[in-house]
Formats: structure tokens, C-alpha cells, sequence
């Protein structure tokens, strides 16, 4: 856990207060809705479809067992008894009410949460691998360069007005788990030939209308060096970007149209300008941060205990859980647990504030009080010992959070979509539920091996489709909703977009479509562990395209 | 931002206007006595442009108790109430097409 210092909890509590009088304001008619806009959303709250919308703020899906209380009791007191983890390792509510959100933040505040920068053109909540600090590939753990980006750029007066959003991710790990290189900075740390550890800097990735995958614009950067950089990236976007098109505004269209050489070049050229000024690093600082994440006292434990081997031989389920949702840790004796918030016909991502309440009780028993949000939308303990997982594995079946099917795929990412969104052309999450229903049976999904399905309810791409291995675009047609839908892409370190299977179709069929591409990969995969990415790589959409359109 | 009465209204069929509650969010629609209401069957139902533009102006000045007016298209049903003319004022009239979570989970 990282531990906020003074300086954080006052500037939380200074805007909740800033925030109570700007909502009195409001209700009072003293302010206008065109002035009150753009203050509520600096504070992350939205006007939706049927009510407003809160969004907080997760950094890097780190998350305290009592924060996880507050959001449990912010959902039960002022929502409807939920929350949604969305792919941006936030959580929203749905149906908060203005008048009720000053106490609301008030509460929030208490455990350090609040909702600054998850809306407006700044630089939004800053992601990472939801295995920091614990996954036995990862050179070191990220979240200290992502905690010290978040300080840097929170309410920074330069970058609170940018042409667009801002999405940065940092990733430590061989296999990138943090979706870098579709954001608008992607860093990876990594060691270069010299043994020392540096970030490679992408830019210019990002889905939405115009996907791109992140280009690389400095293999290596030294650590002393991230800030001055990422302010030059920041600086150079501010210069040049467009502001007169908001579909042109973001840093990907600038970095396409200059160049990814052209723009290295400018940004080096400001870099020069004050690499060696106030932004490089003193170690002391970076070491102030670092030492306020805290890790448990792990203890020494040995890998397998004998409560694990007795009960995988007795309980099949126990031992479909323990190999889908129980990964390596870097500790001897402890592994990381992944609890499914995909359980069948649910909305994926949701928790409910009895199950957020049982998930943080089970934290401070089983994970050292700390779990972590994951852009695929589901949760992590990240500090379980290994001889505690039958005990643990029993609890989270009890409140429906312990489904085998992490990375398969029922464990599916959707956005909010029009049953909720005020962007949305079509629905994402009912299409999730069918396709939950469709792919019930848990030994077939085993079969089918890793297969992300993806679901934005419109271009915007909340729920990452271009990188779905199967991804599915709501659109509108005359009224009615109709579905893109791309195969092969791929969100991880050889990051790919999604190629068009063919026409779009109506809402009715898009679970009998998802079906027979599953069904086709069946008869054209190699071998059986050849993935279902791997099976699109190597044939192309031509073979499933002919067999979906021979029968819809 | 372009205003909503600077934008040309395009109207095929009996239309309403529309907005959130300021207070709470809740869908609400202009009444025929210029307040509002959250059932759809007590809004005042026109069938052409200036009469739009009219109520969608009155509608957006009241500032203080709905949000975000606009002109939504609905249609008659039996007995001459209106009901949402597409999915979107559906859901927005009826709420998310499943079941909460709440119901759902343990």
C-alpha cells in the first residue's frame, strides 16, 4: 500500500470543501449550468443518461481494504447498493445525486479517495500492471514512477487544459499487463545492455475513433529523467496539437501526421531545455516514495503445502479455481489471486457494497489489507500465502467472486453502454451476458485456452475492442443497434488491432456470430494450445468470415 | 458549444422535451404548464418545429431545476399517450434493460 502524506490529504479535503460550495451554488441558481460543467467535472462527476455519475479515482488500482469500505458504504448509502470497476482501474457510480455528492466526498475523502482528474482534458488516472510490486517478471514495481507522475501532474497548471485527455501506463513486466502500448504515453521499464534499469518511452497509442498502437520514441530513458521527459512529451502535444477538432485533438493523430521522427525530434529539442533543471530526479525523493509503499512481512513459506495438493485431488472446482485465477508470486510460499467479477449473466466489473464489504474483510485476513483493480475489470489479492488458499478460495465462492475464468473467455471487458452512457449508440453489457450464458460451461472455455472478447457501445472504445481478441463495436443503423465485429487484436507487448470480420449485425445475432467464430477456431486451430490470436495470426479473418456469413 | 437552439431542429413525427433533474439526475419532461415531470405521459407532445423551438426555449431557460434539455421523438401509443420513440428515450424512460446487480449477486 502506498501511504498518502499531509500535503495529499489536505488537498483532497480542500476540494471536497471547494466542491460543497460550488454545488450550493448551483442548486442556488447562483451559478449556471455551463459555469458548474466544467467544476464538476474536474471532479469526476457526469451527467449520464438517467442521473449523474461519479468516477473515482483508483492510482495504479491500488486499493486499501478500508478504501474498499468507503466504496462499499458510498454505494450503499448515497447509489444502489454497486459500483463498476472500469477498464481505466476506476470505479464509478451510477445513480448519485448531486445533492447528496458533497457528503459523498466528504466520506470518500476520509480514506484518501476522491475524483479529481477522472474527467476534462488533464492528465487522467495513472495505470499499471495490477501486479506491481509482486509478479515474479517484473524488474521492479512500477507504481513508484506511476506515484510520482501522479503527484507531478496532479492539478499541474500547465497540463489541466490540454487539447484532450491524457492517458499515461507504466509497465515493469516482460509481458505487459497495463495495455501500454495503447495510451497516449505508454513507459516500460526494462534493463538495457549495460545491466541498468531505464523506461523505453511510446507515445502516441490509443483506441477510440482512430486506434493506434504507441510508437517508440526513446529506447531507453534513464529513471533521473522520466519527469523532464514526460513533460516534454506533454509540452511539445501542447504546442502543436489541434484544438480546433476534438477528433484530431489527441496526441496519437499529432504523433501520426508529424511522425514518430519528427515528433522524438521536437521533444528532444525541449527535453535539452530542462532535462538538467528542477525536474531531474533527486534519488532522495524517489526513495521518500518508494519507501511509502509498504509491503507485508511475507515470512518464509514453501511453494505447494500439502493443504493445497490434498484438496486439488478431492475438489475438482478447488482445482479448476487454483489454475485459473491463483498466479506466480514472487515470494516463495504466496501467490496472487484474481477474483472474477465476470460471474454468468452479470454485468461485468460490477460488485455490489455487501460483496465489496466481504471482499475487504477477506483482504485483511488473507491479503495484508490491500487489493488492486485490474483494466480487465476484475480485483486482485495481491499477498495471499499459498497454505491459505482453500480457506480464502471457499470465502470468495461464497460471495460469487471465485469463477474459474480469468482470461477465458467469459471473462469478458464491457463498457457501460447505452443502459447507461450518454455516448453510447448501442448496449455492451447485455451482449456480455448472453455471451456469459452462451460459454456457462466452464471445461469448454478451458479448451478454448486465453480469448479476450471486448465490448465498447460505441466508438469511443471504453471497452478496449480494437484489442480484443474477439472485440465488438455497438453502432447505430437507422435506429437500430447493429455490431462490429474484429478479430485478433491484442492489448499486451505485441499489441495489435482487431482486423473487420465483415458487415455489421443486428443485436439478436451477435451471440450466434461470437459462437461461430469460437466454433471455427475449433476446427482451425493447429493444435490445441495454439491461441485462438495465434490461429487469426497465422490464417487471417478470410476462413471464419466464410463460415459466419455462410450461415447469417 | 453550439446552444441547442442554434441547432436546426429536424422533426418527423410528435416530439417532447426532455432533460435531467438538477438535483438528482432523474429523467424529466417539459409539461404543457411549463414545469416538469418524471412521467412521460404528462408531457406537453408537439408535432412541429416552432412549436419545438418554443418549448425547447422555455425549457432551456429554466437553468435552475433540469439539465441538458433537448427535443426527443416519441410515439403515440393507445390511448393517445406518448411513449419513447427510440431505444435510447427507452432506457432512459425505463432504466437499464437488465437487472441490477444487487438482484444478481449473493
Amino acid at each position: 500500500m502506498y501511504l498518502y502524506d499531509e500535503f495529499d490529504r489536505t488537498l483532497v479535503a480542500e476540494r471536497v470543501a471547494d466542491f460543497r460550495d460550488q454545488v450550493g451554488r448551483r442548486m442556488s441558481g447562483e451559478l449556471t449550468e455551463e459555469e458548474f460543467k466544467p467544476l464538476r467535472l474536474m471532479n469526476g462527476v457526469y451527467l449520464q443518461l438517467h442521473a449523474y455519475m461519479l468516477r473515482i479515482a483508483i492510482p495504479y488500482g491500488t486499493l486499501s481494504s478500508q478504501q474498499l469500505r468507503i466504496l462499499a458504504h458510498v454505494g450503499r448509502r448515497y447509489d444502489r447498493n454497486y459500483g463498476h470497476f472500469t477498464t481505466r482501474q476506476n470505479i464509478q457510480f451510477n445513480w448519485i445525486k448531486l445533492e447528496d455528492l458533497p457528503d459523498a466526498m466528504a466520506d470518500l475523502a476520509s480514506a484518501g479517495l476522491h475524483g479529481m482528474q477522472t474527467s476534462g482534458n488533464c492528465v487522467r488516472n495513472i495505470t499499471t500492471d495490477q501486479w506491481s510490486g509482486v509478479a515474479p517478471d517484473e524488474i521492479e514495481d512500477p507504481r513508484i514512477w506511476a506515484e510520482l507522475l501522479r503527484q507531478h501532474t496532479t492539478m499541474h497548471p500547465e497540463f489541466s487544459f490540454l487539447p484532450r485527455k491524457f492517458k499515461i501506463a507504466v509497465t515493469a513486466a516482460a509481458h505487459d499487463r497495463a495495455a501500454v502500448k495503447v495510451h497516449d504515453i505508454g513507459l516500460r521499464l526494462h534493463r538495457n545492455g549495460a545491466g541498468e534499469t531505464g523506461f523505453e518511452v511510446l507515445v502516441g497509442g490509443g483506441l477510440g475513433r482512430t486506434p493506434f498502437i504507441g510508437k517508440s520514441i526513446k529506447p531507453f530513458l534513464q529513471k533521473r529523467d522520466v519527469l523532464s521527459y514526460v513533460e516534454a512529451v506533454l509540452r511539445v502535444y501542447n504546442q502543436f496539437a489541434r484544438r480546433d477538432n476534438i477528433y484530431k485533438a489527441r496526441i496519437k493523430i499529432l504523433v501520426h501526421e508529424l511522425g514518430a521522427e519528427a515528433f522524438a525530434r521536437e521533444v528532444e529539442a525541449e527535453w535539452q531545455h530542462i532535462k538538467d533543471g528542477p525536474l531531474a530526479l533527486d534519488p532522495a525523493v524517489v526513495a521518500d516514495i518508494a519507501a511509502r509503499f509498504r509491503y507485508p512481512d511475507y515470512g518464509r513459506l514453501d511453494d505447494n503445502p500439502p493443504e493445497l495438493a490434498r484438496l486439488r485431488n478431492t475438489d475438482r472446482r478447488f482445482d479448476a479455481w487454483l489454475g485459473n485465477a491463483v498466479a506466480n508470486h514472487k515470494v516463495p510460499g504466496h501467490a496472487i489471486v484474481t477474483l472474477s467479477l465476470k460471474p454468468e449473466g452479470g454485468p461485468p466489473g460490477d460488485a455490489t457494497s455487501d460483496q465489496m464489504d466481504s471482499i475487504a474483510d477477506l483482504a485483511d485476513r488473507y491479503s495484508a489489507g490491500e487489493i488492486r483493480v485490474g483494466h480487465e475489470q476484475n480485483l486482485v489479492f495481491p499477498h495471499v500465502a499459498q497454505r491459505d488458499l482453500p480457506e480464502l478460495w471457499r470465502a470468495l465462492d461464497a460471495v460469487s467472486v471465485a469463477t474459474p475464468n480469468i482470461g477465458l473467455v467469459s471473462d469478458i471487458i464491457a463498457c457501460p453502454g447505452l443502459d447507461y452512457c450518454s455516448l453510447a449508440n448501442a448496449r455492451a453489457i447485455p451482449i456480455a451476458q448472453e455471451l456469459t450464458r452462451r460459454f456457462r460451461d466452464l471445461d469448454l472455455a478451458r479448451d478454448l485456452g486465453r480469448l479476450h472478447i471486448n465490448i465498447s457501445g460505441c466508438i469511443n472504445a471504453c471497452g478496449h475492442h480494437h484489442v480484443g481478441h474477439i472485440g465488438i463495436l455497438g453502432v447505430e443503423k437507422n435506429g437500430e443497434e447493429f455490431y462490429q465485429i474484429t478479430l485478433g487484436g491484442r492489448a499486451d507487448e505485441e499489441a495489435e488491432l482487431g482486423a473487420l470480420l465483415g458487415p455489421a449485425v443486428p443485436y439478436g445475432q451477435v451471440a450466434d456470430v461470437v459462437e461461430e467464430v469460437v466454433a471455427a477456431y475449433l476446427e482451425l486451430r493447429e493444435r490445441p494450445d495454439e491461441t485462438f490470436v495465434a490461429t487469426v495470426k497465422r490464417l487471417g479473418v478470410e476462413p471464419f468470415k466464410e463460415r459466419v456469413y455462410a450461415t447469417h | 458549444m453550439t446552444s441547442p437552439l442554434e441547432q436546426k431542429l429536424r422533426i418527423t413525427g410528435p416530439v417532447v422535451v426532455t432533460a435531467n433533474r438538477l438535483g438528482d439526475g432523474a429523467v424529466v419532461y417539459r409539461t404543457v404548464d411549463g414545469s416538469w415531470s418524471t412521467r412521460l405521459d404528462e408531457a406537453a407532445v408537439v408535432n412541429t418545429v416552432p412549436a419545438a423551438t418554443e418549448l425547447l426555449a422555455a425549457s432551456l431557460a429554466d437553468d435552475i431545476s433540469a439539465v441538458g434539455a433537448y427535443v426527443a421523438p416519441v410515439r403515440i401509443g393507445p390511448g393517445g399517450r406518448p411513449e419513447p420513440g427510440n431505444l435510447r428515450e427507452t432506457i432512459r424512460h425505463a432504466g437499464p434493460t437488465f437487472a441490477a446487480p444487487t438482484m444478481l449477486a449473493t
